[in-house]
């Protein structure tokens, strides 16, 4: 009997092999089957986390994918939201709380989906030179004399009091109702003990300036440095190159990026109608497959090739700006007064820490916000949080796409989380500036946490 | 009417005036003095800019954009060189999937790469030759049954009175919208944005058109339709014999009076509707605030400028060589 055992051995390892590469080629074919819709137009805002869209385009990731994709500038997010839903554009780079939004019939509604993240982090907070004059006598400083970063809210809070005791407005810049830069902006204001005003949509007040001190209001991200300088608006909270822009032009001082109020915080995704991704299965895998290359190719080699990409994002038709003031913060430094440059080398990330995963606790974080702000007038359980995320966040998608790149060998299994124990939630985040915990798993006991803010039961 | 259009065509082009007839004298006045005029503008141009200041630095002066036309159009070189690799690499790859798909019937898609600033002149031109001519095709007849019909005119005159101070600006909005529900095939053929731009333009020429054939129509000399009426010219002969020779020049007049504005509206609705054409490029320009976006500004301006000159002189030449009453159109 002994010689049997070698010989099953032998065998099964056999069978093993023979089934495991069929297995491999039917994946393949299912999954990498031609694209159903060649050609493509894909929307984005001129800021620099739109990369991996451009990466993709001009290092022909997107063609390797026999997708022919033309990229269009769009004027603000609601119309490029807009261009999603009716069809104008088959994709577009999103704002995270967008897809989330549209689901949950906030604004617009519809069903949009997402089966890639963007970026981290990438945003920053600048206000009006004047401002900061009166900010800085709050601020501690370092022995060289320079002012002890990250910069909370509290520095700003006796300059809001005064002009609050004046009786004018304290006006400053978002970029949208349920934009990322509008939760950083209200989550680094609370931090500080400034109330950044509630939403009450089933009252029809869809301003967000209820109980504010600070009054927020929308403005188009390339035309926040203008509105700063014309005086609108004392301050705002945006991506990049707009901060560098005001340093570059003298108009303003960025005072914390979301780096430091939030370490690692997810930012942008690419979003689709639910409808594509169903029409055109093969076209939204390719499509995801394209962005993995080119987030992989943004943070390669410890950002080697960002000089090329800043290069490529300086083009009229890509974000515009100069090189040299997309290049402060893409190449991992960041400018806050003119001349105290500091390194930030996680400005933006593309690739690593999982970046372009779509984890179900990102889009939950974006809830809690949503909740805290009132743009969630009522309570929803935990549960309803989960299946919510879950409808928008397709990390199926983006496995297909990971596996198939895997075996074409353009990818490694150890670059992404390990598909087969993740359960679509990070670990409990701790890095804000307020040190308050994250856990996604429990988004109702997160809710309560904050002093400022709506809380379980409570209703406007 | 006819003071206020034939004011208006007068300055719209200019006169010389006639000093002596000697050939001397023709050569100052129709190539120094222009010359005179443009070299003063420049240097005015270029000393006023040195003293303005901008957030993305000094106003461009006349050097900083002959700089950028030379850029703009050494970008527009590039482009067409990766547009024909495009082509290229599109034909290999469709070669090489009929290869593993014999089934496989390969298409050549459209280069996808951005439009060039020569690209959107293009643009911005058929969007409003197109629209222009459309208008021509509903005014033209319209305007001669306003004119020929007193019953007619009087019930349409206030609907063309309200219409016509409109700013077209404000029909973009109704425009798009209404695009956008009836025009829903999946693989459209004309763009949308193209469909918008050109119904805006459309809607800004009716007017001057409608009105100024209409009043050209119901002022042909008496002695004309006495002519008409005595010859017992049926109806159709009428108007082809009569009325349209007689008002033409209006016409015409109203024709020009169009394109001046619909080129200038085009612009206008580009930059608001973000609709490919010249001011999509002025506005994507000053969106990127890059330290060069000024200077290309102005020469998209220049261009503008340049391009609606000689709108208004193709139409002068046109409405010379149609019209007998050579008087009406010196």
């Amino acid at each position: 009997m002994l010689w049997k055992t070698p010989f099953k051995n032998i065998f099964s390892s056999l069978v093993l092999v023979v089934g495991f590469s069929s297995a491999v080629c039917t994946a393949q074919a299912a999954e990498l089957g031609y694209p159903e819709k060649e050609e493509l137009t894909f929307g984005f805002i001129k800021l620099t986390d739109m990369a991996p869209i451009a990466i993709a385009y001009e290092k022909g990731f997107f063609e390797d994918e026999g997708l022919y994709v033309t990229i269009e500038a769009q004027a603000n997010w609601k119309v490029l939201l807009d261009g999603v839903i009716d069809g104008r554009l088959d994709g577009a780079h999103m704002l995270a709380g967008q897809p989330i939004a549209a689901t949950m019939g906030f604004g617009t509604r519809a069903d949009i989906i997402t089966p890639f993240s963007m970026d981290l982090n990438g945003n920053g907070i600048t206000v009006s030179n004047a401002i900061w004059e009166q900010m800085k006598p709050n601020i501690p400083r370092q022995p060289d004399g320079k002012p002890v970063h990250p910069i909370k809210a509290d520095a700003l809070k006796p300059v809001v009091d005064k002009y609050k005791a004046d009786g004018k407005p304290f006006n400053m810049g978002m970029v949208f109702p349920v934009s990322t830069h509008n939760y950083e902006l209200r989550y680094w204001l609370a931090a500080g003990g400034i109330h950044p005003g509630y939403y009450a949509p089933h009252k029809g007040d869809i301003s967000g300036q209820i109980d504010a001190d600070a009054l927020l209001s929308v403005t188009p991200p390339p035309q926040m440095p203008a509105t700063l300088e014309a005086g609108t608006i004392y301050g705002y909270c945006v991506g990049e190159p707009w901060n560098q822009q005001a340093v570059f032009k003298d108009i303003g001082v960025p005072v914390v990026t979301d780096y430091e109020i939030w370490k690692d915080n997810p930012e942008k995704v690419f979003g689709i109608t639910r409808e594509f991704a169903e029409k055109y299965p093969n076209t939204t895998v390719r499509i995801t497959r394209a962005l993995i290359r080119a987030a992989m190719w943004l943070d390669e080699n410890n950002n080697m090739n960002r000089p090329e990409a800043v290069k490529i994002l300086s083009q009229s038709n890509y974000v515009g700006a100069d090189y040299d003031v997309i290049a402060n913060s893409m190449t991992g430094t960041f400018e806050y007064e003119k001349g105290d440059k500091r390194e930030v080398p996680d400005f933006n990330v593309f690739f690593r820490y999982h970046a372009t995963y779509p984890y179900y606790s990102d889009a939950i974080w974006y809830l809690t916000q949503m909740r805290r702000w009132g743009q969630i007038s009522e309570d929803k359980s935990d549960e309803w949080y989960k299946e919510l995320a879950a409808k928008v966040y397709r990390p199926d998608i983006y496995q297909a796409a990971a596996k198939s790149l895997i075996v074409d060998k353009l990818a490694s299994a150890d670059q992404f989380p390990d598909f087969a124990t993740e359960d679509g939630f990070r670990d409990p985040q701790t890095h804000f500036i307020d040190g308050i915990v994250y856990n996604g798993h429990a988004p109702n006991e997160y809710i309560n946490k904050f002093s400022i803010g709506l809380k379980s039961g409570q209703k406007l | 009417m006819n003071a206020i259009t034939a004011s208006l065509s007068s300055l719209l082009k200019f006169r010389v005036p006639q000093v002596d007839g000697s050939f001397v004298g023709n050569a100052f006045q129709l190539v120094a003095l222009p010359l005179l005029g443009i070299l003063a503008f420049l240097l005015l141009w270029s000393v006023t800019a040195q003293n303005i200041d901008t957030s993305l630095g000094k106003f461009p002066g006349p050097a900083a954009v002959m700089d950028q036309f030379n850029a703009l159009y050494g970008e527009h070189q590039r482009s067409r060189e990766k547009e024909r690799a495009f082509y290229q690499r599109q034909e290999e790859r469709n070669a090489q999937r009929l290869a593993e798909d014999p089934t496989f019937d390969p298409k050549i898609r459209a280069y996808t790469g951005k439009a060039t600033f020569i690209d959107q002149i293009g643009t911005s031109l058929v969007t409003v030759l197109s629209g222009f001519l459309l208008a021509v095709v509903i005014a033209v007849p319209l305007g001669i049954t306003i004119g020929l019909s007193k019953t007619l005119n009087a019930a349409i005159n206030p609907v063309v009175q309200i219409f016509k101070p409109v700013s077209p600006l404000a029909w973009l909005p109704l425009v798009t919208m209404v695009v956008s529900a009836l025009y829903t095939s999946p693989d459209p053929l004309i763009a949308k944005s193209f469909l918008n731009s050109m119904i805006t333009v459309t809607l800004c020429c009716l007017w001057p058109m409608v009105i100024n054939t209409a009043v050209g129509v119901a002022s042909i000399d008496q002695d004309l339709v006495n002519v008409s009426k005595v010859l017992r010219l049926p109806a159709l002969r009428h108007v082809q014999k009569i009325v349209l020779p007689a008002s033409v020049p209006m016409m015409f007049t109203g024709m020009r009076l169009s394109l001046g504005v619909a080129w200038m509206v085009l612009i206008a609705a580009e930059m608001l509707a973000q609709n490919p054409g010249l001011g999509k490029f002025v506005w994507d320009e000053f969106q990127n605030g890059s330290s060069d976006s000024l200077a290309r500004i102005m020469a998209a301006v220049l261009v503008i400028g340049f391009i609606g000159f000689l709108l208004d002189r193709g139409m002068l030449t046109l409405q010379k060589l149609a019209s007998w009453d050579k008087a009406a159109t010196q």
